[in-house]
């Protein structure tokens, strides 16, 4: 068995024998996007019209919360060293762990955040695009929070760093992503925002495993 | 020249809280940044006044 | 014995003095150039036919935008050049530069808020430019507070290079989507930096305050570049012997 196969199969097993990280994820996502109603009135079309925004804000946050823990769990108990030491290139295996722990938190809530749209009041081809976004969106927001969380590895409040550091750059992703939903409840279509969405994940699969290994090694020096 | 007075050039056509505000708070960002710099230049002469024997490695 | 010519620069120790020395002419530089530019955008331009004299806020504002983009720029250059070359003088030059870069991204915001509610009534417009400049004081915010969570200056550096690297590789990407973003939700919105057609009394006083704004800029890298390196370099030998360690 290939040590990337090996690798991603552990961080799953890991995760299945201790659910509460993926579940606390998904348990944000719905308790926020479930919060605006409350907050802004329930009129139906205000709740169309914010509902798209509302959901990939949450999603964005919801898939930021877990990833700075990404890496420190092999620090602590030394498999990230053997990672670094290990002859297989680092930017593959940065890759399995990344792909891991989207099955695990990203997933999930491309699969819920339907549910939620209909408590907005999104018609079923929105949803459609709501879901096709989430699924093309949120594994560029892991990427990107895995350069954050490899470089703040071991700091002091690293949760809210990365955060800080990883937000500007998700405004894409946010802009093609809520903007799909919108465009498709415009009547315009969103083909371009998917397209868009799809050119920025290839880009971002083939750069930041590479960027993120390079991370790891700087703050394991 | 194109005021005819002190009080016409301050009222600036009737804009002079958008502009004088404009200007004022950048004057005072840049102080700010100028005053933080000396003050930490400052703190680092303190550390080391003239003349002082040299200290050991830190590390 | 080709290369060191340059790259005798990049030890701090040489540079130090140098910096010491050259960053005074800058600050005079800068005054210098601030009063002229102020005097004629101030005292001589024109009042604009339609914005009457509210425009006169372009004189920091056009100024503080184009020096915020420039020096994200130039910090993305010390960080290549820290990570390729390996040298700490980059890293602290990257460092110098963060909080002027972060500064006038403030001024830029403030100004244009200034200007805005005069021009159309209201301190702030989802325009793109606007926007985008918002981001980028968030870059310069990530950058900095990352610089600030570690002690360890070598991983610091490095780190901050990196997040500086990514930033203005996505820059490009930020502009672009929130552009579109922008024509797509308000349709051709005001521009804000859209000159009022420009008496050559006005481009003079602009060009004038932006070579002031560099000059500030310079002179204050240089001198917050020797803060750091005494803050680093305390112990090492040559700090302590010369009489410029002061």
């Amino acid at each position: 068995m290939s040590p990337v196969i090996a690798l991603l199969r552990r961080d799953l097993l890991l995760a299945w024998r201790r659910k509460s990280d993926a579940t606390t994820a998904l348990g944000f996502f719905v308790i926020v996007a479930s919060l605006f109603p409350l907050a802004v009135g329930a009129d139906a079309t205000l709740l169309r019209a914010i509902g798209p925004g509302v959901i990939w804000v949450g999603a964005l946050l919801a898939t930021l919360l877990g990833l700075p823990r990404l890496f420190a769990a092999d620090q602590d108990d030394g498999t990230l060293e053997q990672m670094l030491l290990a002859p297989q290139a680092l930017p593959v295996m940065v890759m399995a762990k990344i792909a891991a722990h989207w099955i695990v938190c990203g997933l999930p809530l491309c699969l819920v955040a339907p549910v939620l749209g209909l408590q907005y009041g999104l018609p079923t081809d929105a949803l459609l695009v709501l879901v096709a976004g989430l699924l093309l969106g949120t594994p560029i927001v892991c990427l990107l929070a895995a350069i954050g969380a490899a470089l703040t590895l071991g700091l002091r409040g690293g949760g809210v760093l990365v955060s800080v550091v990883v937000l500007p750059l998700d405004v894409p992703v946010l802009i093609l992503g809520a903007g799909a939903v919108d465009a498709t409840l415009n009547g315009l279509g969103a083909q371009a925002h998917l397209s868009l969405l799809g050119a920025l994940l290839i880009v971002f699969l083939l750069a930041t495993p590479w960027v993120v290994a390079f991370a790891l090694r700087i703050a394991s020096d | 020249m194109v005021w005819n007075s002190v009080s016409e050039f301050v009222a600036m056509g009737g804009y002079g809280v958008y502009v004088w505000g404009a200007y004022a708070v950048t004057a005072v960002l840049l102080l700010i940044e100028v005053l933080q710099l000396r003050s930490h230049r400052r703190a680092l002469d303190a550390d080391r006044p003239a003349g002082a024997p040299r200290l050991p490695p830190a590390r | 014995m080709s290369r060191p010519s340059l790259f005798r620069y990049a030890s701090p120790a040489v540079f130090y003095p140098l910096a010491g020395r050259l960053w005074p002419w800058f600050a005079v530089l800068a005054a210098g150039l601030a009063m002229a530019g102020l005097w004629i955008g101030l005292l001589v331009a024109p009042t604009d036919a339609q914005q009457g004299d509210a425009y006169r806020i372009i004189f920091i504002h056009v100024p503080a935008a184009w020096m915020s983009m420039l020096i994200y720029l130039v910090m993305a250059g010390y960080a290549a050049l820290s990570l390729i070359f390996n040298t700490r003088l980059s890293a602290m030059m990257m460092r110098a530069l963060a909080p002027t870069g972060a500064l006038f991204t403030v001024v830029a915001l403030w100004t244009g808020a200034l200007w805005g509610r005069p021009t159309w009534g209201a301190w702030w417009v989802w325009d793109a430019r606007l926007t985008s400049e918002l981001i980028l004081l968030f870059l310069y915010l990530g950058f900095i507070a990352l610089q600030a969570a570690i002690d360890d200056p070598r991983r610091a550096d490095r780190a901050g290079a990196l997040v500086a690297l990514v930033g203005a590789v996505n820059v490009p990407i930020i502009y672009f989507s929130v552009t579109w973003w922008n024509t797509l939700h308000q349709g051709a919105s005001i521009s804000l930096t859209r000159a009022p057609t420009m008496a050559h009394e006005m481009i003079t006083a602009m060009l004038l305050v932006t070579f002031a704004a560099w000059s500030y800029a310079v002179a204050i890298a240089l001198f917050r570049v020797r803060l750091i390196i005494r803050d680093r370099e305390q112990q090492a030998a040559w700090m302590q012997e010369s009489s410029e360690g002061r």
